[in-house]
């Protein structure tokens, strides 16, 4: 595990991040420095703003303030939220992806009537040049970058474990399995950063194990920095190099999972509020 | 009492058997039916007149028997629980069939037979039949497969289609010298086509951008009044355009490179053919698009905006790119069909053309290039040949139209010859599984 | 400087068009809060009414005399609730017959758009094969005098009954949308249908009860719509996209949107006829669209009925 401690590099910086929906403020003054190569995971109870938090990262939603900062591949930083008070404005979420990040959703989202193939052969290719002309032509470059995407998408089919079932429609495929199809089509997109949200939710303690294994071997082998939403709090303990516990929209608590999970005001977090999560 | 109580002080406790409801239904729909294919019209004078003849004839006693006879045949159906004892003996063969007519050795198996079958029947037909086949069947296929591209792949709904079909026209009017506004040179049909390709392609962006990057029911509207303004246009401008009575003189196509010389003339055959071979080149381009990045892209926005873009697609681009590709298909059979005909005005591109070629899209089965391909064909074949034998009025086929839409929508949304994709797609949406169009959210929408 | 000069010559025309619109784009509207649909068909609801205006007073008036007095008044308001009930019928049928099915079976809103457009077609091409295919006059059911003049525009008896008769029925409207307890249904589900239905919200009765009211407004207006300019089976098309257009000026979903645009709408239709000629004033319809799509695509009072965008 690599020890972020080591070399603070900030990836991702959010400064001050307010969300509000009419008169409901989700996320507030949320600040979040997330450091090249760390597992961070994001606790809280249920309504904390975790979602939110992603969905401002991810330029789904546009916080009324705050910075939010990400250091692209080629090291350049740059503002994901940007403009003034009034008319502020997200990166979309399509450039936001280029720019490095990938998610995955709560409720997954995968195309359902494409197969597992399909699915990650749709993210691998976003980043490839071809367009309408040679993709009807089968120009040169159109028939080699489709080479690479199916190259790369059997490739990622086999890291999460799924070459087997890569010609099944993704809705047809087990809970378990199209949460770790849709990391697949998270990952193809080549990011630097991974945004999990609830992977674990609806899994069997089978499944978690080598979710477990995967979470860590994203971040050792591929050099992903992750950033994982996770009620199972074993799961958390275990693969998280640090741990933000999020309430009420706002920041409780930051440190080693050990010392959240001893901190009093997130033992009071959680036993106060209405669903308790152990 | 308030007005909002008022329903509930009238409401009757009593209720009827659904049974009977059921044969109200289909007594009303045969009448309907019975009104419906009577060959006369109304007139202000006697705004009565049809159904007073319709269901004054004995004809009614045939449609009100047929319906009552549906009826009591779906009510044993139904009793004796048969949908699913058939559907269940059936799946196996069915399920088989899907396969074979879904995979891809079946698409171009079809497509092999329709192209010789086209090559070699029409020399047979009549001189009637054959300008059928090209100003109604050639003309509205190569359209269809155009729109296909918007509305079954990428799920867009665009009712403006045919104000691109017009406009293919009339660049075609502008470059041989037919229209009031003359052109700085003067251009072979076919040096033409690329011309349009490029003026529907930057009309169809300048269109496509400000309103794809909203809702896609919107699109709806915007194209529509698109169509509306242009329709103005050909009309009111008339030292451009020609107003009402368009522009004459539309030259043939023509080749005359290379030592080769031929002539298109009034003659159908070699229209026919010039036709197949745009048609078939489009096929060739469209299936390979459809199975490229493109076409994935396209099936990852109508499944689901939102994790499409979460995923580096850039939905607003890829709406724009078949807005566009769809624009200038239509364009190019404009001046194709300008060519042919010779002459053009706006009543040649009305509104509801737009609707109409909809529908044989709808009606082939979107998404699917042999689907709307056949559905094109039948639904222009088959009223020309109504029209001839004079059982349907011309001025009805909108109607008819409509209902064709309405029922398919109900009973058979996919259509005649679905694509795999889209069946599936309908079949999941109707589990509450995704989606299967582009117009439920932006990707800023919800997540 | 042409606006100036001629903006009381156009105003009150403008406002009679427009509070035309408004009743119109209430239907629209209220559709759009419940179901995210655009009714297409929601034009020949209006064509409807026009129609059915046309048949009773028909029946009413002997052929070339103007009625008075009372007679002007109970055939007048005799046209105007039939054009109102058939209205309200046949969006009521429409609902039931096209558009029930696709939500049992959850279908996409392409298939809803398109049975709508499917739908809308059907009906006017049915009307005009059924009624013949020519404009035809609602007979007159009153003297169309002058009333007063306003800085030298006149006002007619004509407008001022279709301005007031339009505005009493808004009124009426936002007291039961408001109000009543069909109201807060009609409100919950444009809400979040889900959650309404888990309170025990009938949502079926609930979306009945929106086009049978849509179908009221958008009725009556194609009478009075009919007896203004004329009746045709193609009547509902062009006023039935300005609507919408007014609908989304005002902010789809938000029923006092809706009047607010309608009127706003007619009020700038009819007042740039004093700048260009007049066959152009279809277009400012679609360019209003356009425009307010591509600033402000909440409209004016924003979405409020409905989701946001
Ligand atoms: N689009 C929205 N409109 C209105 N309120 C919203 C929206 N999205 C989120 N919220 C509100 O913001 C708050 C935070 O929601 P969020 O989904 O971020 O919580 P969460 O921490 O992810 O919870 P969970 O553990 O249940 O997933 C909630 O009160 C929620 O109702
Ligand atoms: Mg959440």
């Amino acid at each position: 595990m690599a020890t972020p401690q080591a070399r603070e590099e900030a990836l991702l910086t959010v400064r001050k991040v307010t969300l509000r929906f009419g008169g409901l403020t989700s996320l507030s003054e949320v600040d979040l420095s997330l450091y090249r190569g760390e597992i961070r995971s994001v606790i809280g109870p249920n309504g904390a703003g975790k979602t939110s938090l992603f969905n401002c990262l991810t330029g789904v939603y546009t916080p009324q303030e705050g910075t939010i900062e990400f250091i692209t591949a080629d090291g350049t930083p740059t503002q994901l939220v940007s403009g003034p008070p009034r008319r502020r404005r997200s990166r979309k979420p399509h450039v936001v992806n280029r720019a490095g990040i990938a998610r995955t959703f709560q409720n997954i989202r995968l195309f359902a009537a494409l197969s597992a193939f399909e699915n990650v052969k749709i993210a691998a290719e976003t980043r490839q040049r071809t367009g309408p002309i040679g993709a009807m032509l089968r120009l040169p470059h159109a028939r080699a970058n489709e080479r690479r995407s199916d190259a790369r998408t059997r490739e990622l089919l086999d890291f999460v474990g799924l070459r087997q079932v890569a010609d099944e429609l993704a809705s047809s495929l087990p809970y378990g399995v199209q949460r770790r199809l849709e990391i697949a089509r998270a990952l193809a997109t080549d990011p630097a950063l991974l945004l999990l949200d609830e992977p674990a939710a609806g899994t069997n303690p089978t499944e978690k194990r080598q979710l477990e294994g995967l979470i860590r071997r994203i971040n050792t082998d591929l050099g992903v920095t992750v950033l994982l939403i996770e009620h199972d709090m074993k799961l958390v303990m275990s693969v998280a190099d640090r741990v933000t516990v999020l309430n009420f929209g706002r920041v409780i608590a930051e440190g080693r999972p050990e010392e959240v999970q001893r901190d009093p005001v997130v033992v009071e977090a959680y036993l106060g509020s209405t669903e308790e999560k152990p | 009492m308030t007005v909002g109580e008022l329903p509930l002080a009238v409401r009757r406790p009593r209720r009827i058997d659904p049974r009977w409801l059921r044969l109200g239904g289909w007594l009303v729909l045969g009448a309907l039916l019975c009104v419906m294919t009577s060959t006369e019209e109304g007139t202000p004078s006697d705004h009565w007149l049809v159904v007073r003849t319709a269901l004054g004839s004995t004809k009614l006693i045939g449609w009100l028997l047929a319906g009552a006879i549906v009826w009591a045949l779906l009510e044993v159906w139904r009793a004796r629980g048969l949908g699913t004892v058939v559907s269940g003996r059936t799946a196996g063969v069915r399920g088989r069939w899907h396969e074979i007519t879904g995979g891809r050795r079946a698409h171009w198996l079809f497509l092999g037979i329709a192209a010789v079958a086209a090559i070699v029947i029409p020399q047979f037909l009549s001189e009637f039949y054959q300008r059928v086949l090209v100003d109604q069947v050639a003309v509205f296929v190569l359209l269809a497969v155009g729109l296909n591209v918007v509305v079954g792949w990428a799920g867009l709904l665009d009712l403006g289609y045919v104000a691109f079909f017009a406009i293919g026209a009339y660049t075609a009017g502008y470059f041989t010298r037919a229209l009031p506004v003359k052109p700085p040179f003067h251009l072979n049909p076919f040096v033409i086509l690329p011309v349009a390709v490029v003026v529907c392609l930057v009309a169809g962006l300048l269109l496509g951008a400000p309103t794809l990057r909203l809702r896609g029911d919107y699109l709806a509207i915007v194209t529509l009044g698109f169509h509306e303004i242009v329709q103005l246009f050909l009309v009111n401008k008339n030292n451009w355009t020609g107003g009402n009575q368009g522009a004459f003189g539309i030259p043939h196509f023509s080749i005359n490179i290379f030592g080769i010389h031929y002539q298109w003339t009034l003659a159908s055959l070699p229209y026919w053919y010039l036709f197949i071979a745009m048609l078939a080149v489009l096929v060739f381009l469209f299936d390979r698009l459809e199975h490229s990045k493109v076409g994935r892209s396209w099936t990852a926005i109508r499944e689901d905006e939102v994790a499409a873009a979460a995923n580096g697609v850039p939905t607003v681009k890829y709406k724009l790119m078949a807005f566009a590709i769809g624009a200038s298909t239509s364009g190019l059979s404009g001046v194709l069909y300008a060519s042919r005909i010779g002459y053009i005005n706006p009543a040649s591109f009305p509104v509801v053309l737009s609707i109409t070629v909809l529908s044989y899209v709808i009606f082939g089965g979107m998404g699917s290039l042999v689907g709307v391909i056949v559905g094109a064909a039948l639904l222009t074949f088959l009223p020309a040949v109504f029209q001839e034998q004079n059982i349907v009025r011309q001025e009805d086929i909108p109607m008819w139209i409509g209902a064709i839409l309405v029922v398919m929508m109900i009973f058979r949304s996919q259509g005649l010859i679905p694509s795999r994709r889209r069946r599936r797609e309908l079949g999941l949406a109707a589990q509450g599984v995704s989606d299967a169009d582009a117009m439920s959210e932006t990707p800023e929408g919800r997540a | 400087m042409c606006l100036t000069q001629h903006f009381w010559q156009f105003l009150v025309p403008g406002i009679t068009l427009g509070s035309l619109y408004a009743l119109i784009a209430i239907g629209y509207t209220l559709v759009y809060g419940v179901l995210q649909l655009i009714n297409f068909a929601h034009s020949e609801v209006f064509m409807t009414g026009g129609f059915a205006g046309l048949f009773i007073t028909q029946a009413l008036v002997t052929a070339g005399l103007t009625p008075h007095g009372a007679d002007s008044v109970l055939y007048t308001v005799t046209g105007l609730v039939g054009g109102a009930v058939f209205g309200a019928v046949v969006a009521f049928l429409l609902e039931r017959v096209a558009y029930r099915p696709l939500r049992r079976r959850n279908a996409p809103r392409l298939v809803y758009l398109i049975t709508a457009i499917g739908a809308s077609l059907f009906l006017s091409n049915l009307a005009g094969k059924l009624f013949g295919r020519d404009r035809t006059n609602i007979p007159e059911l009153y003297a169309n005098d002058v009333v007063f003049t306003l800085f030298g525009a006149q006002v007619r008896v004509q407008q001022l009954v279709i301005i007031g008769t339009a505005l009493a029925m808004m009124l009426l409207l936002d007291t039961v949308v408001n109000r009543s307890k069909l109201g807060a249904g009609i409100r919950a589900v444009a809400q979040d249908a889900q959650t309404a239905s888990l309170m025990g919200v009938n949502i079926n009765r609930v979306i009945s009860q929106t086009f049978v009211i849509g179908g009221l407004l958008g009725g009556a207006a194609g009478f009075l719509f009919g007896s203004y300019l004329n009746v045709h089976y193609q009547m509902g098309f062009l006023p039935g996209i300005k609507a919408f257009a007014a609908a989304v000026l005002g902010g789809i979903g938000n029923i006092r949107g809706a009047m607010l645009g309608g009127l706003l709408l007619g009020i700038v239709e009819s007042v740039s006829q004093s700048c260009m000629s007049s066959q152009w004033i279809d277009v400012v319809a679609f360019v209003v669209l356009i425009l307010v799509l591509m600033f402000r695509p909440t409209g004016i009072l924003g979405q409020r009925l409905g989701r946001a965008a």
